[in-house]
């Protein structure tokens, strides 16, 4: 039986029709073509399916869409600001973040999380805060570059 | 995924109503990490769930002043992180603030809950040790009022607890741990750094006089179908001198305590073994930390 939920992606407000069964993930690629966000292990494990729910980071592929009702959600096709990359974007890109692609939204939502609520973080408050989030490619010494530079570029911006 | 029909209530006695309607059919979800993994795996089949995400009252933390007890009061929906992150349980309970921070990812500790995490049932997981070391107990709402349980009694078996029907966990209630005491969770996790544990102590030692040991609490996690006080180690202890032949006896009796499972983090007898090892590790610990160490 279909469900009517509402919340927030990215800024536009959606208003949906969902079976109860309907997991996040497959809501935001397929209810909403937002395929940005991918599909690892499916089970909240590898985090490449993270997605932002009023500013924190979450396992999509263990959320039930119906659970997300009312809330404000960021995915990555949310992070550009009018053509501008999100520092943490720019900085992957600058410093050798991802090779395959395939963890990276889930890797720089995860970034901009913790550079959200703590700007200048030190290499282990990195690790600690990554280590879900799996790179299949191993690239984590670029990943941690990257995430240590974006820090840096966002401390530049808000100085 | 199976079918379900999803609830959302606004308050606490409309949740507990839905659960009283559809009875044996019916599952609560707080962050929702296990429940909804266990219904993708068809390991449970609900006609409905009842989602407390929209309840409200059921997060906040509290300091309580009991006489000369104190403690911290955790809403069964507080998050994992929040748990770990509140200034409160850091200083009225800095062992539990631990533990959480030991639970699986930063991404994990922002969905999965401290209500639903006990009543899950799982005796790997790293909180409930520390809890049942500190004697903390467990609020358990229902239509017909309210009772506490110490959350040492919840677990009754693999993934069974004491939760009865029509009944949902609504807050944790933590003491501080004795006076002059020193308490250490340390989690074995020889694969990597975000699993469950292969053992997990939580050991609060209460030195007294002269070198005797005044108060000795030890609880494991991973090394049985629930957590498991180590009662009968304890009571080697209790009164006796704090020497290293004591400690190690103490921590040898736990062997004869635990009875692990065999699974990909270790053998039965493997686990038996450093249960043992990190026994004596956590006692040590703890004893160093409560004389300043």
């Amino acid at each position: 039986m279909d469900q009517s939920i509402q919340f927030r992606v990215n800024g536009v407000d959606h208003q949906l029709q969902v079976p109860a069964r309907r997991l996040l993930v497959d809501c935001l690629r397929y209810d909403l073509g937002l395929t940005g966000t991918k599909e690892g292990c499916s089970v909240g494990v590898c985090g490449a399916c993270t997605v932002l729910i009023d500013g924190r980071m979450i396992a999509s592929c263990i959320t039930l869409a119906v659970a997300a009702d009312g809330a404000d959600i960021t995915t990555i096709e949310g992070l550009a600001e009018e053509g501008q990359l999100h520092p943490v974007q720019q900085a992957f890109i600058d410093h050798g973040g991802f090779q395959c692609g395939i963890c990276t939204p889930g890797q720089v939502l995860a970034a901009k999380s913790l550079l959200d609520i703590n700007p200048d973080p030190t290499e282990n408050d990195i690790r600690e805060w990554m280590m879900g989030n799996l790179c299949r490619c191993t690239g984590y010494y670029g990943i941690l570059e990257s995430v240590k530079n974006a820090a840096r570029a966002v401390q530049e911006t808000a100085q | 995924m199976i079918d379900f029909e999803f609830h959302s209530p606004n308050t606490l006695d409309e949740a507990l109503e839905l659960l009283d309607r559809h009875g044996d059919d019916a599952r609560v979800m707080a962050g929702g990490t296990a429940l909804v993994m266990m219904m993708k795996q068809r390991l449970a089949q609900p006609g409905h769930v009842i989602g407390l995400r929209k309840v409200s009252g059921l997060d906040a933390i509290s300091q309580v002043s009991n006489g000369d007890a104190g403690g911290v009061r955790i809403g069964a929906l507080c998050t994992q992180r929040q748990v770990e992150t509140d200034p409160t349980v850091a200083e009225v309970a800095p062992l539990v603030s631990y533990a959480f921070s030991r639970v699986a990812t930063p991404r994990i500790r922002n969905m999965g809950t401290i209500g639903g995490g006990l009543v899950h049932g799982d005796p790997n997981q790293d909180p409930p040790p520390a809890l049942i070391a500190l004697g903390a107990s467990a609020v358990l709402s229902s239509t017909g009022g309210q009772r506490v349980a110490p959350v040492e009694d919840l677990f009754l078996d693999y993934f069974e607890t004491d939760v009865q029907p029509g009944e949902i966990l609504t807050s944790v209630l933590v003491p501080p741990a004795p006076v002059g005491s020193g308490a250490v969770y340390l989690k074995f996790l020889p694969r990597t750094a975000d699993d469950y544990a292969t053992v997990s102590v939580a050991a609060i030692v209460t030195p007294g006089e002269g070198n005797t040991c005044n108060d000795l609490k030890l609880v494991l996690g991973a090394s049985g179908v629930t957590p498991i006080r180590a009662k009968a180690a304890e009571d080697l202890l209790r009164g006796q001198p704090l020497s290293d032949e004591n400690i190690r006896a103490c921590a040898a009796a736990v062997k004869d305590e635990v009875d692990p499972l065999d699974d990909f983090r270790g053998s039965a007898d493997y686990k038996r073994d450093m249960a043992e090892v990190f026994a004596r590790r956590a006692i040590e610990q703890a004893l160093s930390a409560a004389r300043g160490g």
